[in-house]
């Protein structure tokens, strides 16, 4: 019987054939958490649990991402943790305040691989499935256990096939994409499930991210996009990784592009979806252009030839929070980041920076910020009188120049 | 003698548990005392041990914080009966032993504030006159809760839900 993707991977790493409904343990490569989490995990690993070490320390990563540089004294102290947990453990993969989002690290240092489980405390971990891994968020317990293990254990999920063709219209990127299904399926559209993207083949690994990472938002637990020559290029992709002409999905969408306008979630529910069209002139004080989803060099770049030669209006503030070092790097290198500065943008550290409203951008009551982010519940960045519009790094880039919500096909280049 | 805290569709971890208020940020001690603090400020200071919520469709969806769960857990909810569940909310808060069942009939028809009485173990749901037979989960969710949660099963069995005793 022909296997979609998901079955594909966790058969191998069950050592067994396995299809959709079945229980499975599998082998994890690769489990990371989070300063936010990193505590709770130490203690249940080794009080809860009572054990001595990590199963192997090879396969377990730590990022100090979440409040980064450290807001107060107890983030501090959880990070001090954290580090020594790293050092008692033998854990080489620790990745320290300014190096960047877990997410954004897992696959540009290489920590995930295509073909394999991997575990996130972070329910974004569906990241992952950008290169044709599977990722999956779970909770603190799921992640001490796999720390003490190397495995876990899931229900194979069912897949949706989203059959994408043609291509976008200028202005319109894979987050219009992503949102637009998200408002399609709802939120628990996809519960339970994977979501399979084919005909994506056109995009670069960042928009493949930028899609997978959102798949969350729809209640999957994984998101994947076959891997192809792209992928091919960077990666090892193993022969078999590829999902059968005769594997059964229970939902199948077809998507032209070409029929996708730039797309906006609304306050408070990510699948609250309209065209940016409807509501263009929502004054906006903060643009917050960054995160997991969203803050990789094309969507800099993206940004930065909107705000070329521009400067973005008065009483809007622009924070640009790149996702990793090295992203903030080559923006440096290619004069990316003098364009966002010109234009009136204020960098951060990277990390995860507003997204979940702890540091570096909280909202105050009353006020609106348009974020690339991919969570727009009530009071998510501060305030909970504050509202969140979810969008693409163009509609951002628009917004932050017109001081409103604002349509980037008005000014692309 | 437990009452029902009765929440909408789509109830987010954020409304559970904000962001700001995780244990990284405020020391786990506080926990119990800053569930719902900004979508329902009440519920922390009037929740009994016992107390049940019932919620619509997809309750818990968003982040992976298993610290939600946990901070209703640290107030003594007995259970929690929603239309459907978030997939990592139900997981989380499957692996700390809260009872969970799903309900059409019984999350429609039973008012905010109502007193009830829950037998967990029958999956009966009795308000006033009514009793509201619930789904049971399937068995390995049964075990899991049975024991009191994941780390117990784990300790108890040696292996997790699906594999094998050899």
């Amino acid at each position: 019987m022909g296997q979609t993707l998901s079955e594909k991977i966790i058969s191998r790493a069950a050592g067994h054939e396995v299809q959709a409904g079945d229980l499975a343990v599998v082998q994890v490569t690769m489990t990371m958490t989070v300063d936010s989490i990193a505590e709770s995990v130490i203690r249940v690993l080794r009080q809860e649990l009572g054990a001595k070490r990590v199963h192997d320390p090879e396969r377990v990563a730590l990022f100090v991402d979440h409040v980064a540089p450290a807001c107060n004294p107890a983030t501090a102290d959880g990070q001090v943790l954290l580090r020594r947990f790293a050092l008692e453990e033998g854990i080489n993969r620790l990745y320290d305040v300014g190096r960047g989002i877990c997410h954004q690290l897992m696959i540009e240092e290489g920590l995930v691989q295509p073909g394999t489980v991997a575990l996130g405390s972070d329910s974004h971990a569906t990241t992952y499935g950008a290169i044709g891994a599977f990722g999956t968020g779970m909770g603190t317990t799921d992640i001490a256990l796999a720390f003490a293990r190397g495995k876990t254990w899931l229900k194979v999920p069912e897949s949706i096939k989203v059959q994408v063709h043609g291509a976008f219209s200028p202005g319109t990127t894979a987050k219009d994409l992503i949102l637009w299904l998200i408002g399609r399926l709802g939120a628990e559209g996809a519960s339970y499930r994977a979501v399979e993207f084919h005909g994506v083949e056109g995009s670069s690994l960042a928009s493949r991210m930028t899609i997978c990472s959102m798949a969350t938002e729809m209640g999957a637990k994984a998101g994947l996009v076959p891997p192809d020559d792209l992928i091919r290029q960077h990666y090892p992709v193993p022969e078999w990784l590829y999902p059968d002409a005769d594997a059964t999905y229970v939902q199948e969408i077809m998507i032209d592009l070409s029929k996708i306008q730039p797309q906006v979630s609304l306050p408070h529910q990510v699948d609250r979806v309209a065209p940016v069209s409807q509501v263009q002139g929502v004054r906006v004080h903060q643009v917050f252009l960054g995160s997991c989803t969203n803050g990789r060099l094309e969507d800099l770049h993206r940004a930065a030839s909107l705000l070329s030669g521009r400067h973005i209006a008065r009483g809007v503030r622009l924070l640009v929070i790149p996702a990793s070092h090295r992203v903030l790097a080559d923006a440096v290198a290619d004069g990316t980041m003098s364009t966002l500065l010109a234009a009136g943008a204020t960098v951060g550290t990277p990390g995860c920076g507003p997204c979940l409203g702890r540091h570096l951008g909280v909202l105050g009551a009353g006020e609106v910020c348009l974020s690339t982010s991919n969570r727009n519940f009530q009071g998510r960045m501060g305030s909970p009188e504050a509202s969140i519009y979810l969008g693409s790094p163009a509609t951002a880039a628009a917004t932050a120049l017109a001081g409103f919500i604002a349509d980037p096909r008005e000014y692309w280049q | 003698m437990a009452k029902v805290w009765k929440f909408g569709n789509d109830v987010d971890t954020d409304q559970i548990l904000p962001g700001r208020y995780a244990p990284y940020m405020t020391g786990e001690a506080a926990l119990a005392r800053h569930a719902f603090i900004e979508y329902r400020p009440e519920f922390a200071r009037a929740v009994r041990a016992g107390d049940i919520i019932l919620a619509g469709r997809n309750f818990g969806c968003g982040s992976s914080r298993e610290y939600a769960p946990l901070a209703l857990k640290r107030c003594g909810i007995a259970a929690i009966v929603a239309r459907s569940f978030a997939r990592i909310f139900f997981r989380n808060a499957l692996n700390l032993g809260i009872p969970l069942f799903e309900s059409e009939t019984a999350t429609q028809e039973i008012a905010d504030g109502q007193e009830v009485e829950l037998d967990v173990a029958q999956g009966i749901l009795v308000a006033g006159e009514r009793a509201f037979p619930l789904r049971p989960p399937p068995a390995f969710v049964c075990e899991i809760l049975h024991q009191g949660g994941i780390v117990e099963y784990y300790r108890k069995h040696g292996r997790f839900p699906g594999e094998s005793d050899s």
